[in-house]
């Protein structure tokens, strides 16, 4: 999908940026608004609605019974699949996930999956034959840039309030028990910041505006203890040492701010 | 003459059972039949050579997703100022543990012996969409098709009242 953006607007945004200004009257480093609501879907076991600026995407975690990967025998699974719903965007397009739904789902997983965001072992009932399968879902409701910030955010906060029934055996059988429901095993609550590079600076949470014309975007994801759990860069200009550097601090002080509205 | 597409879709935690994304063969046919119950509303004739598209994602399903999924899209189509003869607005009937009853919940459905959901454009109280599974007498599917019309015509203050809360009663 081509995106055409005008040349003036392209300047002007990138001459604010220049300035240390921006579009919107943010700062270089400053988020937009963001709203966590949990619980929101009755039938799903884990949900959320998270909203940066008009960025909106519903969560919803469903486990399901499974076998395990065979070279994991004793680990549960974690899938995260997105969809980027037509309704969000003029660019988005029914059917298959394109490139940049599987970027985001894929950049999500990574972030959780690394940040180890469930104690996956714990999700085992008996080894090399059943184990918890967390499927989580990204529904891409409106697309106002930085998809994966709020993807990370809302994941988080949908596994912390989900619920999954107790199993065990007995007697050799499986026993679901619905009536007696547990947390998910939650060990860590990674998040993630994302940077645009636009005219030679770095700012933080980009609107779909300034996606549009960036030069090159990095998402950085971080541990509670300041530890890089996954990065991507995307876009097509370069960056360099320096940029990275600085992009890794201010994403740690940028993720405190974000694990605030997990409380 | 303009075209109408509708994709009717449903989260895959909308449903106990997690739903595999994609379409079915049951959304399909939903998104085909919502797009023949909106047609006969719209003007389509003032827009040619050009194409509305109607999204309608099922966030949480407990029965009735098609019939909300239709009052809510026309009042889309309303909120997007595409000029329309009428609302559609549409409910569903149908027979549960013996009784004519509106407005199947899921478990209704479920056990129920018949669902008829309907969807009328309110002031000529023509039928756009009509569709039955199940079991019902002549007379029974008389009865529940008025209280579906009945159901139908009190969403239509709903959406009314959700037009004027927007656009204001002396604008709109």
């Amino acid at each position: 999908m081509v995106n055409i953006v005008p040349e003036i607007t392209r300047k002007s945004i990138t001459e604010l940026i220049k300035k240390g200004e921006r579009a919107d009257s943010r700062s270089p480093d400053e988020y937009r608004d963001v709203e966590l609501e949990v619980g929101v879907i009755e039938k799903a076991e884990g949900s959320a609605r998270v909203k940066i600026g008009n960025t909106q995407i519903m969560i919803g975690i469903k486990p399901q019974i499974g076998e395990p990967f065979a070279d994991t025998p004793n680990v549960g699974v974690l899938m995260t699949n997105s969809e980027l719903l037509p309704m969000a965007s003029p660019t988005f397009e029914p059917g298959p996930p394109d490139e940049r739904s599987v970027e985001l789902s894929r950049v999500t997983d990574r972030c959780l999956r690394e940040g180890q965001v469930i104690d996956l072992e714990k999700l085992c009932i008996i080894e090399d034959e059943k184990v918890w399968m967390i499927f989580l879902d990204l529904h891409v409701l409106d697309y106002d840039g930085n998809l994966m910030d709020a993807a990370v955010l809302g994941s988080v906060a949908a596994l912390l309030n989900t619920k999954i029934p107790a199993a065990r055996i007995e007697n050799d059988k499986l026993v679901i028990d619905e009536e007696n429901s547990i947390d998910l095993p939650i060990k860590e609550k990674p998040l993630m910041c994302t940077f645009a590079k636009i005219g030679g600076e770095l700012v933080v949470d980009p609107s779909l505006e300034e996606e549009n014309i960036m030069d090159s975007r990095i998402s950085i994801g971080m541990r509670e203890d300041g530890s890089i759990c996954a990065m991507q860069k995307g876009g097509e200009m370069p960056f360099t040492k320096e940029e990275i550097r600085k992009a890794v601090n201010i994403t740690s002080q940028k993720t405190k701010e974000l694990r605030e509205h997990l409380k | 003459m303009a075209v109408i597409r509708c994709r009717y879709n449903m989260a895959p935690f909308s449903v106990g059972d997690r739903k595999r994304p994609g379409p079915d063969r049951r959304s399909v046919e939903i998104s085909k039949i919502t797009a023949d119950a909106l047609k006969p509303a719209v003007f389509l004739e003032k827009f040619p050579r050009s194409t509305i598209d109607v999204f309608i994602e099922i966030l949480e399903a407990e029965g009735g997703t098609r019939c909300a999924g239709i009052t809510a899209a026309s009042v889309a189509l309303a909120d997007a100022g595409i000029p329309m003869r009428d609302l559609v607005v549409s409910c569903a009937a149908g027979k549960a543990d013996g009784n004519v009853v509106l407005d199947l919940s899921e478990d209704e459905d479920k056990e129920g012996e018949a669902d008829l959901p309907v969807a009328i454009m309110p002031r000529t109280g023509e039928i756009t969409l009509l569709q039955m599974d199940g079991h019902l007498t002549s007379e029974e599917f008389d009865k529940a098709l008025d209280l579906a019309v009945e159901g139908c015509k009190k969403i239509n203050e709903i959406q009314k009242e959700a037009i004027k809360n927007r656009y204001g009663e002396e604008n709109g």
